[in-house]
């Protein structure tokens, strides 16, 4: 039962301060669920954005589905999980709906977002920091795949999913 | 086919078809949402996503809130977030339930040990494309390094980063204002 409330709360959060969008959620998402509550490893949360990368859907979404189901092995987790990173849009969204174009001109909401967007940026860099550890990189041949990949996301225009599945096969050669 | 079906069934492509989320949802919506059916106008829609990006949250699910909410008030909103996300819920229980009876098949193992690194280039990658279109210039690169330090090697919360990133902001512009 508390397992169930601390899932909600935990997403509750994720999804209330959760800006910037996906790669920027992941900071969040990691320090809750990985380094607060323990729930996943760090090898385990880097193989979901993985296969998030690969299936439909956003990563907040994704990540509270998976991590929702595997820490208490019971679809409930997952509705709960879900459930409640979505639950601070509805009373967000529709708060501001009847007013949204008096919200976007306020002034203050401008102000804190010239603030949040450099921090958005910081977040992404946090989370990519975070997963530059000994279990994702597990000897120099990582290095290398890194760099390789970093070099074909950053100068090609290689989709996510090819670049995927192009380590994969690596993988299977390589280890 | 009554409105909440059409609704729902409409977001539910978007949200079966759009792989990587978020972003990458955007042009479907909009040919879905504003091209064919004309649920909502091309002003509204540009309205939408910059009220999407200033609530913290699921991009996706925002978008899809906003617009059910436009088209059929609260319980279109509820419709429309349910079909951008039931594809994707599905899918993944899927994955959890099993991905766990995979993980320690060694050919899977091999896969992804070359996969992790891989990934951690995807997110690398933006944090430079980002800092780009977010003008990060000499003045401000301070920010986004000081909040991916705090968090990084001091464990600081992300949410006290996004928290005193926004006071700051208000407190920052009240302050260049008043200078004027």
């Amino acid at each position: 039962m508390l397992l169930y409330w601390q899932l909600f709360v935990t997403y509750f959060k994720i999804g209330l301060f959760g800006f910037g969008g996906g790669y920027a959620m992941l900071s969040l998402i990691q320090h809750e669920v990985v380094d607060k509550r323990e729930w996943i490893s760090a090898t385990e949360f880097t193989d979901i954005v993985a296969i998030s990368q690969m299936t439909p859907g956003p990563i907040g979404i994704n990540s509270a589905t998976y991590i929702g189901y595997s820490v208490t092995n019971n679809v409930l987790g997952s509705v709960i999980a879900t459930f409640a990173v979505c639950l601070p849009s509805f009373i967000l969204v529709l708060a501001i709906a009847h007013s949204y174009r008096k919200f976007s001109a306020n002034k203050y909401v401008e102000y804190a977002f010239e603030g949040l967007r450099p921090a958005t940026v910081g977040l992404v860099g946090a989370a990519a920091l975070l997963l530059m550890n000994n279990e994702n990189f597990i000897d120099f041949k990582s290095i290398i795949i890194f760099v390789i990949a970093f070099i074909l996301t950053m100068f090609t225009k290689l989709h996510p999913i090819l670049l995927i599945l192009l380590a994969g096969i690596a993988g299977l050669f390589i280890y | 086919m009554n409105l909440f079906w059409q609704i729902f069934f409409t977001f539910a492509k978007i949200g079966m078809f759009t792989i990587g989320g978020g972003y990458a949802m955007l042009p479907l919506i909009q040919q879905e949402v504003v091209d064919q059916k004309n649920w909502i106008s091309q002003k509204d829609f540009i309205d939408m996503i910059a009220i999407s990006q200033s609530v913290p949250g699921v991009f996706a699910v925002n978008i899809a809130i906003f617009a059910g909410y436009r088209m059929k008030g609260n319980i279109g909103s509820v419709v429309a977030a349910l079909g951008t996300i039931l594809p994707s819920f599905f899918i993944m229980l899927l994955i959890a339930m099993f991905f766990r009876n995979f993980q320690d098949n060694i050919y899977i193992a091999k896969m992804f040990n070359a996969i992790r690194p891989a990934v951690v280039a995807l997110i690398a990658v933006p944090v430079f494309s980002t800092a780009k279109t977010v003008g990060i210039n000499v003045k401000t690169i301070i920010i986004p390094v000081a909040s991916a330090f705090l968090i990084w090697y001091w464990g600081v919360s992300p949410v006290y980063i996004v928290l005193i990133a926004a006071i700051g902001g208000i407190i920052y512009g009240k302050l260049a204002k008043n200078h004027k």
